[in-house]
């Protein structure tokens, strides 16, 4: 599955990196002389945009380097728990960040941005998806995240506020697989991020989910207690939370918090 | 098959294999007992209720025997094929038999949508002429798994074959014997003991397959989520290592006691004469 979401990951930077290249870092913190490297755990729907500000902060700060997992924030939830090494953690749901502060890996997490659903078929939308309730048609083959995953539990949200029970045909384990499922046209829809259908560019046609029956994921930032290189990493989330950074990501199609 | 007149123990053992062995048992045996000694014995009852347990064994042994079963029939011949006949391009195919063993089982499951998807090479047929879908359904993960598991059992009968006695086979032949039965009463019994490691191979590899099952069966609760996509899932999405190791504890057991059974009446180093 990782490999799956590294492909998908790598093919869409490489289309983010050439249009987003004009913004250039707003970073305050020149005066500290950041270096040495960090290991990023971002849920995987943060894949293009971290990328991207990855990118532009190692630019403005010659010298430091960053390693990021992207993964289900849940995935990455258990492994920070198991003890496995990281400085920072970006989660795409709250209940995810609690579970780590809970366990003492974390402090005082700091709400980024947010994302709602969109719906992404194939190219040209085959199967005439247009409303959520289309989704709930009998014939009508559908990827979604488990639910335990921050992308399944918004979906099942969204399922809710609509009134329909569906059967999904696939349930991935991250936001990424179920975009890639999408994007071989074996399914018909898969409920997905709006940033997801926006990076995915024209390997899918995205289907805009009514507001009255939407919902929300909040994202929290913060860093991990056992970070070997701390500055570094509050300087990567003071970065994310700065103009520059939060500009990068609400033109990925994220919203303010 | 020649007599042995003693034990092997008796032969004597060279005292340099003895450190290498012994850590390369510990390796293998340690993880196992960390298993058995770590699993939440007190929590299993509320475990395999709150997890949909029952419906992933089912459908992993249900799933596995069909794997073996298939990969019987289809494999024993294939193996004979690439063991007895001569052809342009039989290396070329003796390599495609064994590329499942080294890719990527991932790689295997994307690999099926593109043969067997809706869009696929031959599924696109399949889906025009007959209607039929396989990715994301039960026939499906059955085909995920004989595709990762169907080499280990041609591989192991295909060096059965090689090194059986075809002077048996050309008696035979001689005495009258039509080709048929030259192979189901002289050939097929000649390489039991192969056949045997073959299919016993293939079901314990087709019992822990994951990675194709995974991609090509879609994860779906009590009907293509078996016992290690489930256990997956509970260790890393549910973030729940002691439910997912008391999840995987049965079908170690089932798999066990097969492999023992069958090792001391079929798997024992049979001499190819």
């Amino acid at each position: 599955m990782k490999w799956l979401a590294a492909t998908v990951a790598a093919m869409t930077v490489a289309v983010t990196a050439c249009s987003s290249s004009g913004g250039s870092s707003g970073d305050s913190r020149t005066g500290s002389s950041l270096s040495g490297s960090i290991t990023v755990f971002a849920a995987s729907s943060l894949t293009e945009a971290f990328t991207t500000l990855g990118d532009q902060f190692k630019k403005a700060h010659p010298g430091t380097d960053f390693t990021f997992s992207f993964d289900s924030s849940s995935t990455l939830a258990s492994n920070i728990t198991q003890g496995q090494n990281a400085d920072v953690f970006a989660s795409a749901s709250t209940s995810n960040m609690d579970t780590v502060v809970q366990a003492g890996d974390a402090e005082k997490p700091t709400n980024f941005v947010s994302n709602t659903m969109e719906i992404a078929t194939p190219p040209g939308n085959p199967a005439n998806i247009k409303t959520v309730a289309d989704l709930a048609h009998p014939g009508v083959k559908l990827a979604v995240c488990d639910p335990a995953v921050p992308c399944g539990a918004t979906a099942q949200q969204v399922f809710d506020n609509a009134k329909v029970t569906v059967k999904p045909t696939a349930n991935e384990p991250d936001v990424k697989s179920t975009l890639a499922v999408v994007e071989t046209k074996e399914v018909d829809a898969g409920m997905v991020y709006v940033t997801d259908v926006k990076a995915a560019g024209s390997k899918v046609t995205g289907v805009e989910i009514a507001s009255s029956v939407n919902a929300t994921t909040i994202y929290p930032i913060a860093v991990l207690k056992k970070a070997g290189n701390h500055d570094l990493a509050q300087a990567w989330v003071d970065y994310v939370l700065s103009a520059a950074g939060q500009k990068v990501l609400l033109a990925d199609g994220f919203s303010k918090p | 098959m020649s007599r042995r007149p003693r034990g092997d123990e008796q032969t004597g053992t060279p005292l340099l294999l003895v450190p290498p062995a012994a850590i390369g048992a510990a390796l293998l045996v340690v993880p196992a007992i960390a298993l058995v000694v770590r699993a939440p014995w007190s929590d299993l009852g509320p475990i395999y209720t709150q997890y949909r347990f029952w419906d992933a064994l089912r459908i992993s042994i249900v799933t596995s025997l069909e794997v073996t079963v298939i990969s019987l029939v289809l494999g024993l011949p294939l193996a004979w094929v690439l063991a007895r006949t001569r052809f342009i391009g039989k290396s070329l195919l003796r390599a495609a038999v064994t590329l499942p063993l080294v890719l990527p089982p991932v790689v295997g499951g994307i690999a099926l949508f593109f043969a067997l998807g809706q869009n696929g090479l031959v599924g696109r047929y399949l889906q025009q002429w007959f209607g039929w879908s396989i990715p994301f359904t039960q026939p499906g993960i059955v085909i995920a798994g004989t595709f990762v598991s169907m080499p280990f059992l041609v591989v192991t009968i295909e060096g059965g074959i090689r090194s059986a006695d075809r002077g048996l086979e050309e008696a035979a032949a001689t005495l009258g014997a039509s080709r048929w039965r030259v192979f189901s009463r002289v050939t097929v019994p000649s390489i039991l003991p192969s056949l045997a490691a073959g299919t016993v191979l293939c079901w314990a590899r087709a019992i822990g397959e994951f990675g194709a099952t995974s991609i090509f069966g879609g994860n779906i609760p009590g009907s293509t989520e078996t016992m290690p996509v489930l256990v997956l899932q509970v260790f890393q999405v549910k973030g729940d290592p002691e439910a997912a190791t008391a999840l995987s504890l049965p079908l170690m057991a089932v798999a066990i006691v097969v492999l023992v059974a069958l090792r001391d009446r079929w798997l024992r180093a049979a001499p190819s004469q």
